[in-house]
């Protein structure tokens, strides 16, 4: 059954809508949190196969222990430090005990009442250039759950499934759990203000090079809370989490979506259920989750198996001077490096192609070239497909098409064909051009043979050509040009054309 | 009683280890010994939950490596028990459980893996209560472990089958696990000696959790310089336990050689805890620790008493935290990845995780869950935990404040001799109460040892408590050492010397009679 929606902007006209964000952060540790099994979240581990990535701790196995993984502790408190926070002198982890076969323990070793990292702010620009701060709660460190595959049923939940298979090489994965405080006053922002904190997040994630911070790939996760207030009312709404929000796309479209839909029934006199709810990217709706009420008891202590996470200031200190340039102040200065147009570079912040078009120019392209990539052809099938941008293909591919553009190995319109190869997986660049054959035609004679024996098939056309006619000449080069299929240099097989129509 | 001088299963665990050492007798010569000792009297113990058919094998490898001329450890060919609560790749690791049944561990426990690594053979796993909850051993899921003093009566628990085989000559040397007392009240009941180490001191790895905070593995013998060895052996930092105290230790042999050596106590401040000493205590406990303290003034210690005022909520805080703690530690057991698995069509994940756990744990491992899971619910955590958890702090300052004054501590390390099976089994609270005299040095971390001060009016062995500040596990084995020699001496031999014959089952021979009335 359809939800009922209220229109966005009667919506925000009746209601001050309320956020509330947790992002999770996979580090890209080569190790796990708590054990010396390989992370899959570290690029070296993509795609392991299941339950290769595991040891007994992963398993949960009788008598395994946890060990606090150093390097998720430095990462952490980089990024506490980089969200502006606190950093904790001494914090603790804990168990947070409940059933569910993902989870080996039957407890999640995470942080209660201790986080790593607490109290601090993340600024924000708009596309109308308007600053707005996020205030941060906490960051604390935990250990993520394996991964279940519904079988059977139709919607691959697991309502209806015949079967559900376990992956435990998720189980261990390190995560950061970034909670804001709620955010007050986003208004018509809402929306935008939900992807571009999370975009905000990806950046520091990226800049501080803790994570691939993938979303599609659940590097990055995210639950949205969102919950609505009558106009000039001082008391809060009934909040839901929208949680399996794997986009930024997504993260705005949720949030305007529970804003419709909250607005639309507290306004027909309903109440808003307290519970979770997953976004669906195809239908582009939320559907309800579990109910959760704030008695969900887990039954927190301190895990006795590890010692208090104590560091030290030296530490702190030394991570802090090290920190990168905050994501504001990163903006400022890549669109003077790159030199952009205001209208250029706000096409690419628009675009979330921020950091792939930096990892573009890093991989040796030309800032231009790189933006062109990824605004244009890469977005539009982007928006086909109705994905992010930065999912379909490496920065470094795209420097390398640019390069065989640039070497004059391949045309324009041949370097978008192997861009389709290398977005269908068939390799890099390179690769797709050798293997599909996709090659400019270097050979003069027998771009002169094709010329010729295109203009002997068209006399008509030779004839207005040496009458002076020059734009007659497309229907030539056209010919030659699916004569060589595409493998030409347009541009010269023009020249030939005038050439040979003068001769 | 007494057996020919040839049985190898009589010498102390470092007597053996020297003739093994010296190539008087082979590894597999001393394996067979004890493996045929198994055979004749464990259908009556039952101290063993499996026996290593690997064993002789092992035996014969470090024979093969001797004759190489390899220099091997001073314990290497040496058998030894393993309590079931240890994972050991290739022989079940049940923890006493029918959760666990036949669950064979891919790893090995550090304290396996280094027992192994000194070239000590693996007789078998021993007998516990499930999960190493209780203090008698009939909580076993496989059925309980006797006293070779008497198989009326309990072996202690949780670690009564690593007791029982040092106290019946099916091993020399043995390893438990200690979490309110497991391993010395089990040592006071069958006459034998038990450690538990300083909380950190022996790595954890591999030693399936009953309460996290409190478990700590440490050695089950005869004598005390065989604890001291195998110490040596399984003691130490371990990075794969976070727990583990990354420090030097002493050589706690070095020091049990030079406590048996002295004969002296002079200059050593002992005291007495009052709260531990009082009502409650057996009488003829009473009598024979009153013996011993005498023992301990001729031989030139100083014994006074000192007060531990909180001690009185040890064991309240102890059955809030252990409950708690194993709450969560047992949670773990849900047929999902391992153990036993209970299940019929159609039923979803929580069903079978539910029907296997009803099934696979016993009454007491249920009771204990659930106190636990009350004691950590959200409204009652403050109350129970968090209280407990201040006691824990108390008890603590007890201790140091008591250890400003003393150098040592003493109590009878448990209120009586053993009891009758069956005679507690269905009065918890009498059974908890038996672990007053262990409880407090779990609850702060410091290293206590338990081991013999004579005979009961039953005829049944009494113990005795030593107690040292944290780090100091070497002052255990130094006095231990020293107190088991004055006893000794007194006795004619060890206290286990003087156990009963057991009804051997390949002889056919007959229960021997107990060796009745006190030590003197």
């Amino acid at each position: 059954m359809k939800a009922k929606l209220m229109d966005f902007d009667k919506a925000l006209e009746l209601f001050e809508p309320v956020l509330g964000f947790e992002v999770h952060v996979e580090l890209g540790t080569s190790t796990k949190m708590f054990s010396a099994a390989p992370n899959p979240a570290h690029p070296e581990f993509h795609g392991a196969e299941p339950n290769t990535l595991i040891d007994p701790l992963s398993l949960g196995l009788p008598g395994s222990l946890p060990v606090t993984n150093e390097t998720a502790v430095r990462y952490s408190i980089s990024l506490g430090l980089a969200l502006g926070c606190q950093i904790a002198t001494s914090c603790r982890f804990a168990r947070k005990n409940y059933f569910y076969p993902d989870t080996p323990k039957n407890y999640q070793i995470s942080q209660y009442d201790e986080p790593i990292a607490f109290e601090g702010a993340v600024e924000i620009e708009l596309a109308s250039g308007r600053q707005v701060t996020v205030p941060i709660e906490r960051a604390h460190m935990e250990e993520d759950a394996g991964k279940l595959t519904h079988v059977g049923g139709s919607t691959g939940r697991i309502q209806g499934a015949e079967y559900s298979l376990v992956d435990y090489n998720r189980a261990g994965v390190p995560l950061v759990e970034i909670v804001t405080h709620m955010i007050f006053g986003a208004e018509h922002d809402a929306p935008e203000l939900a992807r571009a904190y999370v975009g905000a997040i990806r950046d520091i994630v990226l800049s501080l090079g803790i994570s691939e911070a993938r979303m599609e790939r659940g590097n990055l996760r995210c639950d949205a809370n969102v919950s609505l207030r009558p106009r000039g009312s001082q008391q809060l709404g009934t909040r839901t989490e929208t949680k399996n929000v794997n986009s930024m796309r997504s993260v705005e479209r949720a949030v305007r979506y529970e804003i419709q839909r909250q607005a639309a029934i507290l306004a027909d006199g309903g109440t808003i259920t307290q519970e979770t709810r997953h976004w669906h990217e195809d239908t582009g709706e939320t559907s309800p989750g579990r109910p959760k009420s704030d008695a969900d008891d887990y039954r927190y202590f301190p895990e006795p198996d590890l010692l208090p996470v104590e560091p030290s200031r030296e530490l702190v200190e030394e991570l802090r001077a090290a920190l990168p340039e905050q994501p504001v102040a990163r903006k400022r200065r890549l669109k003077a490096e790159w030199g952009f147009s205001d209208l250029e570079f706000q096409d690419v912040v628009n675009g979330d192609m921020l950091h792939v078009v930096e990892a573009t120019v890093a991989a040796g392209a030309a800032p231009q070239s790189a933006r062109k990539w990824w605004t244009g052809e890469i977005a539009r099938v982007a928006n086909e497909r109705g994905v992010e941008a930065a999912s379909l293909v490496e920065p470094a591919h795209v420097a390398e098409l640019q390069r065989l553009i640039d070497e004059r190995t391949l045309s324009d319109r041949l370097a978008r064909q192997a861009l389709e190869g290398v977005m269908a997986g068939e390799g890099s660049p390179a690769e797709v051009a050798e293997a599909r054959g996709l090659k400019v035609v270097t050979d003069e004679s027998a771009l002169v043979a094709a010329v010729d024996e295109a203009l002997a098939a068209q006399p008509d056309v030779l004839a207005k050509i040496r009458d002076g006619k020059v734009q007659a000449a497309g229907a030539v080069i056209g010919a030659v040009m699916k004569a060589m299929r595409g493998q030409a240099d347009a541009a010269r097989v023009r020249e030939i054309v005038l050439e040979r129509a003068a001769g | 009683m007494e057996q020919a001088a040839t049985d190898l299963t009589r010498l102390a665990g470092h007597e053996l280890a020297a003739r093994i050492a010296s190539g008087d007798v082979s590894s597999v010569e001393a394996t067979q010994a004890h493996l045929d000792r198994i055979a004749a009297v464990d259908g009556e113990l039952h101290a063993f939950l499996h026996v290593n058919d690997g064993a002789l094998e092992q035996a014969r490898a470090i024979d093969e490596r001797r004759a190489r001329g390899e220099q091997l450890h001073e314990l290497a060919g040496s058998p030894v028990a393993i309590k079931d609560v240890l994972c050991t790749i290739g022989m079940p690791s049940t923890s006493g459980s029918r959760i666990l049944e036949g669950w064979v561990p891919p790893y090995d426990a550090t304290v396996v893996a280094r027992l192994k690594a000194a070239g000590l053979v693996a007789l078998g796993k021993t007998n516990m209560d499930e999960f190493a909850m209780g203090s008698s051993t009939e909580h076993s899921a496989y059925g309980p472990t006797r006293n070779p003093w008497d198989p009326e009566r309990i072996p202690g628990g949780s670690g009564g089958g690593s007791a029982a085989a040092v106290a019946a000559f099916e091993a020399p040397f043995a390893v438990g696990s200690d979490t309110g007392g497991s391993i010395r009240q089990p040592a006071a009941v069958t006459g034998t000696v038990g450690v538990k180490p300083t909380y950190g001191g022996v790595s954890r790895y591999g030693a399936i959790a009953l309460a996290s905070s409190l478990d700590q593995v440490g050695p089950v013998t005869r004598t005390v310089l065989d604890s001291a060895l195998i110490h040596d052996v399984i003691g130490g930092h371990d990075p794969h336990d976070s727990t583990s105290l990354d420090r030097e230790w002493p050589s706690f042999t070095a020091a049990a050689r030079e406590g048996a050596a002295s004969g002296s106590l002079a200059g050593l401040r002992v005291g007495v805890v009052k709260e531990l000493d009082s009502e409650g205590i057996a009488p003829d406990v009473q009598a024979r620790f009153q013996e011993t303290v005498q023992v301990l003034t001729d031989a030139g210690a100083e014994v006074v008493e000192v007060s531990c005022p909180s001690f009185e909520y040890s064991v309240a805080a102890y059955y809030l935290i252990l409950p708690a703690e194993a709450s969560s530690n047992l949670a773990r057991f849900d047929s999902v990845r391992f153990g036993l698995r209970v299940e019929q069509q159609g039923q979803t994940v929580e069903d079978v995780m539910a029907a296997s756990r009803e099934a696979g744990f016993g009454p007491e491992v249920k009771r204990r869950i659930i106190l636990g899971t009350y004691a950590l619910s959200a409204g009652y955590y403050d109350a129970y935990y968090g209280s407990a958890q201040k006691v824990r702090t108390l008890i603590q300052r007890d201790f140091d404040a008591a250890f400003e004054q003393v150098d040592l501590l003493i109590s009878p390390a448990a209120p009586t001799t053993a009891f009758k099976l069956g005679e507690k089994i269905n009065d918890p609270l009498a059974m908890y109460v038996n672990d007053i005299t262990t409880i407090p040095a779990n609850l702060a971390g410091i290293p206590g040892m338990g081991l013999p001060m004579g005979l009961g009016d039953d005829g049944m062995p009494v113990g005795l408590q030593l107690l040292a500040p944290m780090f100091e596990d070497e002052r255990l084995y130094r006095a231990g050492a020293t107190i088991e020699a004055l006893l000794a001496e007194r006795w004619g031999g060890i206290l286990t010397s003087r156990a009963p014959a057991l009804r051997d089952a390949a002889s056919g021979g007959s229960s021997g009679t107990s060796t009745n009335g006190a030590a003197a």
